[in-house]
């Protein structure tokens, strides 16, 4: 026994455990995602050109932000936020009323299964088409005006609507209903009593936040002739009229605002 | 107690319950009458623009419309390869470059990771809100005006209108973590970033990813109306279709993005449920 060399202490240090635990995943991952953006990005043809050109006009619309102009086409801002206005309530309003009936036929607890399945083709319809694609064909079959608009956001409304709440039925507690099944209530006084009572807060909820959504797209539905601003707003674009389209922009943002803070209070209140 | 009475037999009252009081009762009907003649007021303005005739003639138009539209023109389809390829690559790329502007304003905007509340945070909720309240299709509208017509229009109006969805989403996440770990994190003396990257990040990352694919799978929907408007993808050539009234080519184009929507919606549930 001579001299004990100490063995060499091997020097471990704590490793942050990766997120993806097998290698193989984790670098494939990475290999496809840099193969994606290389083809991704390559497909891309911009003419920088132009749009060193459009950056003026960029910091040209900016400068109009802090220099709205309501005025000058004070009659077309008027009609068309009227009109988006409008066509919002209603829509929101009839929406929820078609709604209510398909959410009860989509929730898998109330209804047999043709029904099931019928109401949910008609929910998966209305949320795979874009509301601008419903709009164009209702412009083409019923004529230019908000009544195009208006259809449009309530078949919108449906999908979103019934498809929460229907989720919402679902999840419902089994106890109460059974109570009063229990007392020999017949199925509409079982909905009214035991159903509604519990969705009612989720139901309210929904419907304001859905108003909301549907004033954010009733602004764009001008763009292909359903009525709304979009059609100004679209105008003063076209016109590179930036004072006008501000102003406009401006207004829907406000508005937003003012209806989300109006259902935080709501929210709030009911629950 | 609300209630009113009856007479009962011998002149005596008898109470009846009642769930309101008639005050309230009265109030109620008001509320409900103000509204249903809000509604009607509202309808008679959409009416009042409303040609009637045209709606009368409805159904004819609509069975037309489906009749020059079957059968879709399927030859359409090699020429849609390339805008579908457009398309998804503007709501992809699109998405991402918003993360990286979403990621900062979130933490500026969450309330116990914010810098300043009273200064930074209402910034942070503005531009929030801004992004949120404007469409996609407005974004678009804008951006070809100033950047001049294409998909990468598209793509930053894509952005524009994901950054202000998913910092709020994000914020939230953020306002809603366990403060114990951030605590034992800085028990042990880490600096700012550490407590950032060990404490914070792990505990939102699951929120993270799940909003990214969730905002991609709406991004797909939105980006496919984008050309109307000049923005590139899908949208391009259904405009094109419409102006031509080559209803087979836009009954195809229709098909293809009703398939394109479905197949993200279930690659992001996929992805979602992965993740959690």
């Amino acid at each position: 026994m001579t001299n004990a060399t100490a063995e060499p202490v091997e020097i471990r240090r704590w490793r942050k455990p990766p997120a993806i635990e097998r290698p193989w995943l984790r670098y494939g991952l990475l290999v496809g995602t840099l193969v994606y953006l290389y083809f991704a990005v390559g497909s891309y043809d911009v003419n920088w050109a132009r749009v060193a050109e459009g950056l003026d006009r960029g910091w040209q619309f900016i400068k109009a932000f802090a220099n709205p102009d309501f005025v000058s086409r004070k009659s077309d801002f008027i009609e068309g936020m009227t009109e988006s206005i409008i066509m919002t309530v209603t829509s929101t309003v009839v929406g929820i009323l078609i709604s209510i009936p398909i959410a009860l036929g989509a929730a898998s607890n109330l209804a047999p299964l043709p029904i099931y399945i019928f109401c949910r083709a008609i929910i998966a319809l209305s949320r795979a088409l874009h509301e601008i694609i419903v709009a164009i064909l209702m412009v083409a079959i019923f004529g230019f005006g908000p009544l195009a608009g208006f259809i449009t956001l309530s078949f919108a409304t449906i999908g979103f609507l019934a498809k929460l709440l229907a989720e919402d039925i679902e999840a419902m507690d089994k106890s109460q209903a059974e109570a009063i099944q229990a007392t020999g209530a017949s199925w509409l006084q079982w909905i009214n009593y035991a159903v509604q009572p519990q969705v009612m807060p989720r139901l309210i909820g929904l419907s304001i936040y859905r108003l909301d959504i549907n004033f954010r797209e009733s602004a764009v539905l001008g763009l292909v002739g359903a009525g709304g601003i979009g059609a100004t707003l679209n105008t003063a674009f076209d016109r590179y009229e930036f004072d006008t389209a501000a102003a406009i922009i401006i207004t829907i943002i406000v508005i937003v605002m003012a209806l989300e803070y109006l259902s935080s209070i709501i929210r709030a209140r009911i629950q | 107690m609300p209630v009113s009475t009856r007479v009962g037999p011998g002149d005596t009252e008898l109470p009846v319950w009642r769930r309101r009081t008639s005050k309230a009762q009265l109030a109620i009907w008001f509320a409900w009458l103000i509204g249903v003649a809000v509604f009607v007021w509202c309808w008679l303005y959409i009416s009042e623009r409303t040609e009637w005739f045209f709606v009368y003639d409805a159904p004819r138009i609509a069975g037309d419309i489906l009749g020059r539209a079957t059968p879709p023109r399927w030859s359409y389809m090699e020429q849609l390869w390339k805008p579908l390829w457009d398309t998804v690559n503007v709501a992809t790329l699109g998405t991402a470059l918003s993360l990286l502007f979403a990621v900062p304003i979130a933490f500026l905007a969450a309330r116990n990771t914010t810098p300043s509340t009273t200064f930074i945070r209402p910034i942070a909720l503005l531009i929030i809100v801004s992004s949120r309240s404007i469409n996609s299709l407005i974004w678009a509208l804008l951006l070809v005006a100033i950047i001049g017509p294409g998909i990468l229009a598209g793509t930053v109006a894509i952005a524009l209108r994901s950054v202000g969805f998913c910092a709020k989403l994000l914020y939230e996440a953020i306002e809603e973590i366990d403060v114990n770990q951030v605590e034992a994190i800085t028990a042990t003396g880490a600096r700012g970033s550490q407590v950032m990257s060990y404490g914070i990040v792990p505990q939102i990352l699951p929120a993270f990813a799940g909003i990214t694919v969730f905002r991609w799978d709406i991004n797909i929907r939105e980006s496919t109306v984008l050309g109307l408007v000049g923005a590139g993808g899908i949208g391009l050539q259904l405009q094109g279709s419409l102006n031509t009234l080559a209803w087979p080519q836009v009954a195809l184009i229709l098909i293809v993005i009703f398939i394109a929507v479905i197949i993200s919606e279930w690659v992001s549930a996929l992805v979602r449920r992965a993740i959690i």
